[in-house]
Formats: C-alpha cells, sequence, structure tokens
C-alpha cells in the first residue's frame, strides 16, 4: 500500500528551494552575521535530505545524478588551494586579503579569498553530510 | 693488540667461504691458525722484564667510553690461556665434530666467543668490558644450544642465559656506580682512585653488584647451575668454556678488582665465604655424579670456589696462590673434559655406571686421565702442578691473621678447616672419576660402542695440556719468574717479589700434615664410597638449587600471566574504569598536594532565570537518559540536551554555535534514529549491586573533579585574554563583521582545514564500512 503524501510533496517543492535559498545566503552573509560556510553546508544537505525523504532515492537520483563523494575532495581541494595559493604572492600559508570592487548590479562588493577557503568548507561539509546519510540509509 | 683480538672476528667473517669446502677439508684447519698466531703474539710478553702494555682507539669519545686495551700480568695470564688453549681445543673439535655437523655454526660461534673473551680481559675502560661480557653470554649461550634439536641443549643454554645475563646487568649496575663515583671509566683510573670507592656510601652495592656479575659468571654457590647444565655442549665446547675461560671471567673480574677491594673486611667476608662453600658443596656434589662431564663440571665449580676463596683471603700469598692454580686448573681441567669427550666418543656413553676397565682398550687415555686426576686432587708427587697450588692454598689459608675475634676472627679460624673437607672430597671424587672409568670389570655389552683407542689427532690437544701439568709440576719456579710474579703483581696492586716453590718443605710443614690428612680421609672414603653415598639420599636428596631456580622460572610464568590475565579482561567496560580511576586519582591527588583548588566569586556574573530554567531541564534529561531502557527513547531525550545547549548559546550570544549545534543536533538524532532502528533493543542491564555502585562512584567521583578543576580554573584569571585583540582587528586585517567566521577561516584557517579534512575521512570511513564488506563476500 502506497500511502498518498501529496502535502509533502508540494510543500517540499516550496520548502527545499526556500532552504536551498537560506544556505546560499547564510554562506555568503557568513563574513559579516551570522553564518558561514559550514552552516551553509549544512543547510543545503538538510534540504537535499529532505528532497530523498520525500520523493525517494530513485527519483532523485535521476535529478541529481551526482556523487557526493566527490564534493569531499573538492572541497578539500578548494580549501587547500586557497591556502597554497598565498605562497604565489610569498606570502605565508594561508595568507588571505580582501578588497572592495565594483560590479554590475551588485554594485560595491566586498570579496575576500577567505570566502574561497568558506566555499571549500562549504562544500565538504555537503558532501560529507550527504556521504553519511546515504550511505547508511541505502544501506540493507 | 688490538688485531689480535679482532683477529678471530676476521675468521668468523670468512668461515661460510671455507664451509664450502668442507666436505675436502673440514673447516676447523682454516680456523686453527688464528687462535694459534694469537698466542704466538702474546708469548714474547712473557719473561721476567715484562712492561705492561696500553693501546687506545676512541670509540664513543661523548660517554667518554674508548677502546683501550691495557697489557699487564693478569690479562697476559688469560690471554695467553684463552688463546693456547683455544687452539687445542679447535685442533680437538677437527677431530671430534663429524663434517656432518653444522661445523660452520660451531667455528663461528667459537670464534665469537674468542673474541669476547680477549676483549673481556684485556679492556681497560669498564664499558668495553660489559660489552665483551655480555657477549661471552651469548656466544656460550650459541655453544651449549649446538644441538639445539636436544631438549635438554636448548634447556640448558636457556639456564646459562638467564643465570649470566642476570649477573651481566647487576655488573653493568656495578660499573655505572664505580664510574659515578670515581668520574672515570677506566679500570686504572679506578685504581688510582680506590680511596673514593672505600671511602664512598655506595661501597656495599658495588661490592654486592660486582660480586653479583662474578659470581653467576663463574658458578659460584648458589648461582652454579647454570654449569651441569651446561654439559649438554659439545664436549670442546665444555672444554673450554666451562673449565679453562668463560668462568674464570668472574674470577678474572675478582681479581682486576681487587687492588681496590682487597683488605675491606666485606670483600673478604663476601668472597671467601662464596668462594669456601662453593668449594665444599661442588666437590661433595661431584661424587653423586653419573655422568662424566657431570663430575667434572662439579670439580670446575669446586675448583672455582677455592680460586675465588683465595682471592677474597686477599694477601700477597693466597693471590699468588689463586693465579697459579687459574693457571694449572686450566691445564688438567682442559684435558680431562677432552678425555671425557674420548670416552664418549670412543664407547657412545658417558654414564660411569656403564663404564669401567676401559685401561686395556684405551691405555693412552688412561694415562692421560691418570696424570690429570692426579694433580686435579693435589696428590704429593714433585712433577705435578695441582699439588703446589694446592699446598700454597693451605699455606694462604693458615697464614690468614689480619683480624682476631669477633666473626671475622672466627671465619679465619675456619677456612682450613673447610678447605680441608673441600679438599677431601676432591680427592674422592677424582679417584671415582679414573677408577670408576678406567678399572674394575670392563661392561662391553652395556656398551653402545666397541671401544679402542682414539685417533692420535683428538690425542694430541690432551697431550699437550698433560705436558703442560708436567712441566708447570717440575719448573714451576720458571713460570713463577716469567709470568705469575706480574700476574700477582697485578692483583694485588703492588710488587710481589717472587718466591723460590718448592715441593718439600719438611715434615713439620703444616700444609703437607694438611695433605697428608687428605689422602688418608681421601683414600678412606674412596674404598668406602659405596657404603656411604646412600647419604645423598637424605642430605640433599631433591633439595637442589635446581628446584628453586625451576619453581622461580615457572612461577614467574604463571604468575605474570595471572596478573594479566586479572586486568587484561578485554571487557571495554573494564578498562574504561581503569582509564577514568586513573584520571580521577592522579589528577585529585596533584590537587590535594599542589593545594589547587581555590574558589573566586569575584569573576562570576549574575544568574538569570531562563539559564536556570535551561539548565534544569538539561540536568533533568541528562539524568533521565541513564534510566531509560529503550534505545530510540534515550536519543530523544539526549536531544533535549543538545537543543538546550544551543538555547544557552542564544543567551549566551553566540548566534553561530547556536545555529550550528541545532543543526548538528537535528542531524545526529536523525542518523542515531536511523542507523538504531535496525539495533536490537537496549538488554536490561543486571549488573550486580557492587558493579553498579563502583560505577556509580566512578561516575559522580568524575564528575565531580571536572567541576572542581573547572570552578578552580574559572577563579584564576592569570592573563589577560587575547579576544580584544580578534575584536579590533576583525573588519579591518579580516574584512569581515563576524568575529568568529574571521577567526575560523582566517585567523586560526590551519584549525579549520583539518577539522573538515577530519570530517572528510569519517564520511569516507563510513562509506567504506558500509560499502566494503570482504567477509560476506567470501562468503
Amino acid at each position: 500500500m502506497r500511502s498518498n503524501d501529496l502535502i509533502l510533496r508540494t510543500t517540499t517543492a516550496l520548502i527545499a528551494f526556500i532552504l536551498l535559498g537560506f544556505s546560499v545566503y547564510l554562506f555568503f552573509a557568513g563574513h559579516n552575521s551570522p553564518g558561514g560556510g559550514f552552516i551553509g553546508g549544512l543547510m543545503t544537505a538538510s534540504a537535499i535530505v529532505l528532497m530523498y525523504m520525500t520523493y525517494g532515492f530513485d527519483v532523485i537520483r535521476k535529478v541529481l545524478p551526482f556523487n557526493y563523494n566527490i564534493l569531499i575532495g573538492l572541497g578539500l581541494m578548494t580549501a587547500l588551494l586557497t591556502a597554497i595559493g598565498s605562497f604565489a604572492f610569498n606570502q605565508p600559508f594561508l595568507s588571505h586579503t580582501f578588497d572592495h570592487f565594483h560590479i554590475p548590479i551588485f554594485g560595491d562588493v566586498e570579496l575576500a579569498t577567505a570566502m574561497l577557503f568558506d566555499l571549500g568548507v562549504y562544500l565538504t561539509v555537503i558532501g560529507v553530510t550527504l556521504t553519511i546519510i546515504l550511505s547508511i540509509a541505502e544501506d540493507n | 693488540m688490538i688485531y689480535a683480538v679482532f683477529a678471530p672476528l676476521i675468521i668468523l667473517l670468512l668461515i661460510p667461504i671455507f664451509n664450502k669446502w668442507k666436505d675436502k677439508i673440514h673447516t676447523g684447519w682454516f680456523v686453527l691458525p688464528v687462535p694459534l698466531l694469537v698466542f704466538l703474539y702474546f708469548i714474547p710478553f712473557v719473561g721476567s722484564d715484562f712492561t705492561t702494555k696500553t693501546e687506545s682507539y676512541s670509540w664513543i669519545p661523548s660517554l667518554g667510553i674508548s677502546l683501550d686495551f691495557y697489557l699487564d700480568g693478569l690479562s697476559l695470564l688469560f690471554v695467553l690461556l684463552i688463546s693456547g688453549i683455544g687452539t687445542l681445543v679447535v685442533l680437538y673439535s677437527i677431530f671430534y665434530l663429524h663434517k656432518s655437523e653444522q661445523i660452520g655454526h660451531f667455528y663461528i660461534y667459537l670464534m665469537m666467543f674468542m673474541v669476547s673473551m680477549l676483549g673481556v680481559v684485556l679492556s681497560d675502560n669498564v664499558f668495553v668490558l660489559y660489552t665483551f661480557w655480555e657477549f661471552t653470554s651469548i656466544s656460550s649461550f650459541l655453544l651449549i644450544g649446538f644441538w639445539n634439536h636436544r631438549e635438554r641443549s636448548r634447556y640448558g643454554a636457556l639456564k646459562s642465559m638467564m643465570i649470566t645475563v642476570f649477573g651481566g646487568l647487576s655488573l653493568l649496575g656495578g660499573f655505572i656506580l664505580l664510574s659515578i663515583i670515581t668520574n672515570t671509566t677506566s679500570i686504572r683510573g679506578m685504581i688510582e682512585n680506590s680511596h673514593l670507592i672505600i671511602e664512598s656510601p655506595l661501597l656495599p652495592l658495588v661490592l654486592v653488584f660486582l660480586a653479583l656479575g662474578a659470581f653467576t659468571k663463574s658458578a659460584q654457590f648458589p648461582f652454579h647451575i647454570w654449569l651441569p647444565d651446561a654439559m649438554e655442549a659439545p664436549t670442546p665446547v665444555s672444554a673450554y668454556l666451562h673449565s679453562a675461560t668463560m668462568v674464570k671471567a668472574g674470577i678474572y673480574l675478582i681479581a682486576r678488582f681487587s687492588p681496590i677491594l682487597a683488605g675491606e673486611p666485606s670483600f673478604f667476608v663476601l668472597v671467601s665465604i662464596v668462594g669456601i662453600i662453593t668449594l665444599c658443596w661442588g666437590s661433595y656434589m661431584a661424587v653423586r655424579q653419573t655422568d662424566l662431564k657431570g663430575i667434572l663440571a662439579f670439580s670446575t665449580i669446586s675448583q672455582l670456589g677455592m680460586i675465588m676463596a683465595m682471592l677474597g683471603f686477599g694477601t700477597q700469598a693466597a693471590i699468588f696462590a689463586a693465579v697459579f692454580h687459574i693457571l694449572n686448573h686450566a691445564t688438567f681441567k682442559g684435558s680431562l673434559f677432552m678425555i671425557a669427550g674420548i670416552i664418549d666418543h670412543e664407547t657412545g656413553t658417558r654414564d660411569i655406571r656403564k663404564l669401567g676397565g676401559l685401561m686395556t682398550f684405551m691405555p693412552m687415555s688412561a694415562t692421560l686421565a691418570l696424570f690429570g686426576i692426579l694433580s686435579m686432587s693435589g696428590f704429593p708427587l714433585p712433577f705435578l702442578n695441582g699439588f703446589y697450588s694446592k699446598e700454597l692454598f693451605f699455606d694462604s689459608a693458615n697464614a690468614l691473621n689480619a683480624y682476631t675475634g669477633g666473626f671475622l676472627g672466627f671465619l679465619q679460624e675456619a677456612l682450613p678447616y673447610l678447605a680441608v673437607f673441600g679438599s677431601i672430597f676432591t680427592f674422592v671424587y677424582s679417584m671415582y672419576f679414573f677408577f670408576g672409568t678406567f678399572r674394575g670389570q670392563a661392561k662391553l655389552e652395556e656398551l653402545p660402542k666397541k671401544p679402542h683407542e682414539a685417533p692420535i689427532g683428538m690425542l694430541i690437544s690432551p697431550i699437550i695440556l698433560v705436558l703442560g701439568v708436567l712441566v708447570i709440576g717440575l719448573f714451576p719456579n720458571v713460570f713463577v719468574n716469567g709470568l705469575l710474579g706480574h700476574t700477582a703483581t697485578a692483583v694485588s696492586g703492588e710488587f710481589y717479589e717472587p718466591h723460590e716453590i718448592y715441593f718439600w718443605h719438611g715434615w713439620d710443614y703444616k700444609p703437607f700434615l694438611m695433605t697428608l690428612v687428605v689422602i688418608a680421609l681421601g683414600v678412606l672414603l674412596t674404598v668406602t664410597r659405596k657404603k656411604w653415598s646412600s647419604i645423598y639420599n637424605v642430605f640433599p636428596r631433591h633439595l637442589s638449587f635446581n628446584t628453586v631456580y625451576d619453581f622461580i622460572m615457572d612461577k614467574t610464568e604463571t604468575v605474570s600471566s595471572r596478573i594479566t590475565k586479572t586486568y587484561m579482561t578485554g571487557s571495554l567496560r573494564h578498562y574504561m574504569s581503569y582509564i577514568l580511576v586513573a584520571i580521577i586519582a592522579i589528577t585529585s591527588i596533584v590537587l590535594v598536594v599542589t593545594n589547587g583548588f581555590d574558589i573566586n566569586t569575584s569573576y562570576l556574573a549574575t544568574i538569570t532565570i531562563p539559564e536556570v530554567l535551561v539548565a534544569i531541564m538539561m540536568a533533568v534529561a541528562a539524568i533521565a537518559t541513564i534510566f531509560t531502557n529503550s534505545r530510540l527513547a534515550a536519543i530523544i531525550i539526549l536531544g533535549v540536551v543538545g537543543y538546550g545547549l544551543s538555547i544557552l548559546f542564544v543567551i549566551y550570544q553566540a548566534p553561530d554555535l547556536a545555529l550550528t549545534q541545532l543543526i548538528i543536533e537535528t542531524v545526529t538524532v536523525a542518523l542515531f534514529l536511523l542507523c538504531f532502528y535496525h539495533l536490537p533493543e537496549l538488554r536490561k542491564r543486571d549488573d550486580t549491586l557492587a558493579v553498579k555502585s563502583s560505577n556509580t562512584i566512578i561516575s559522580v567521583g568524575f564528575g565531580v573533579l571536572i567541576t572542581l578543576i573547572a570552578i578552580s580554573s574559572h577563579s584564576n584569571k592569570l592573563f589577560e585574554p587575547i579576544s580584544s585583540y580578534f575584536v579590533e582587528t576583525s573588519k579591518s586585517l579580516g574584512g569581515g563583521a563576524n568575529i568568529v567566521n574571521v577567526i575560523l577561516v582566517d585567523m586560526r584557517g590551519l584549525d579549520t582545514l583539518f577539522e573538515i579534512t577530519v570530517l572528510g575521512i569519517a564520511a569516507l570511513a563510513i562509506y567504506g564500512m558500509l560499502k566494503i564488506r570482504r567477509d560476506k563476500e567470501a562468503k
């Protein structure tokens, strides 16, 4: 017997995107207000887990044909490369810099290399959370 | 000199090459020149114009350890014995060991032993001496266990290893103390500073450590038990190691340190008592043996005890007698061992009960044995060296007059009687050895082989040794002037004026009368041996020190395994409680000893009602977790603690932490639910009250301890926190207003880098654990 979970599906379609949006906000806001890569990553992962719970493995795997293991490596690599990047400017390991740029539409924006590092954290956390939860859930 | 010491090492490395041709030429022939050359190298030093010689090579300069070789009279006597008897033993072994044996191994071990023995007697540096000392233990272990397919060999090798290494380690302790006291590692330096050692409060410890080292190596009572078991070695090894060289290493050590210690009453008591007991016990026990080599082993023990006792006397006459007897013992005991080996080789047995009447079959061996035996027993004939040193022994035991009254005086009075007692039994076992083997009725049907005379090659070495007995016996004064006088000088530390040795001192000479008593009683006891030998069933019966040794070894093993089993239970609960108890005990002791507990309320903030409410909620949830029997309920109740914590973070204005805690708590609760759904219900805990209460005590104690530490550490603000720097520079240097985030990614980015690495590894590990199931696939 298959239960009718129309309400769940409908709300998930909305909530998942709100969650994803909020997580992206948390990630970008992190440098100046509460948030950051870690919380952002967890939030994104929660949104994806919610989608898995609602629509089932097969559907989501078709929509996001993605191996989350890769995200771990990708995130770690991003963080490490950011850290190593400071060598190119003859600076010690993990030196960061920032500046203000004028970008169309957004206007005056502060860009920091720390954000790149945080991106690494963000990707790793997504990869870790999803790998753990999905591999346990899929296991028979 | 260094080449002479290490020459056997060089040949040792070449032995595997020689061993390839062993079917054509016995490897022993290649080895033979080495000890001979060493012997020839040292021979020119002998002479009345002897001077000491020193060579020094840097080894470990930072520790003050250098390869110092020092040749004085004492070393010279020993190197001549080692290389001379070494040559004869190698020659003998060529005929004794068949080519089918692993003769390559044999000669490698033997050369190893020779190097270490030469090193022991020539080293001037105590640590170099110790190094060589342990090498003698190791190579002797290998030699005793040469026939390692026999259980008795392995047992004997292990036993000698245990005992001599025990002594070797205490010797190291003694050397370390000596080098601390005198601030030098050179033995000559120590002798020069002997007043420092004599006055030092550590003297008794030094003495005991050195004596332990010497007594174990030289098979002194009660450490003599390894020597009879070491008779499982091939006979050349017994002849070399266990009569002439290694067992004299302890004698050498005591002699070497005599200039420092002789004259100390404690040295006199310790060394001469142990020596004389060894003499009596060894000779008494030798008559009980039925194995030819067993008799010789106990005989060696007792003769070594005699030498040790003379060194303990410490007078110049006694020291001269001791060094004289070292030489004499090496000659006659070496030859007797070789003859025992010949008998074993030609008849197939060493059991004296099966032997007898061999004189007609083996006249040469019998003649040689007769000379060796008479010399060993101290028979008064003018061509036997054993008689001279035995008479000097009696003389020196009589001449002791350094102490009057008290225990020392009594000991002094008693020593001559004990010496006579030991010598009577020496006479008895010597006669028993000879008459039991060569006289009486031949029991040919009991022998595994038909006896016949040994090949001439095998007889050469005992012939040379017996010739040595006779030459020393006929011309003792030649040896006194050229060699032994220098040796006695080196041992006593002052110049020894050589005295002429006479055979005949007249009828009223007391040592001669003692000898006559020994022979009279000895003959009587020999003739009536069968009648009184049942005394051995009364004493010692089973009371031998082997029983003690076996008991100790057995108990050490069983008790230690029992102890290990009591605490290594395999239960994680137990290990956890050990760890916690250790933390509680050590930390609280430190807390009490350092008076570390401190309460200071001046840093405390005011408590608000929301905090109290949240804290109560968390406490109740935490306590409730312990008492739930359902796993899922426990997880959910534990979630309350987590969410309470995030509320506390909100109250304490840590939004990042609160957010993270909230999400992490949710994710972990979900994960737990996911995993534990498949696990069985929590087992109803049916621990006994004792276990429950001890668990309670440990956990409460740990909680209290941590609380106390937290309070104490909060009560002390030792220095200003560095957080103001972060507050000030977060925007200007990090470009962000969120200080926590700037710290995480910028100021302390390295921590974050490794934390995400940890997360990644954890995820991959979980992935791996779930996906890789080899055991299932294998099925």
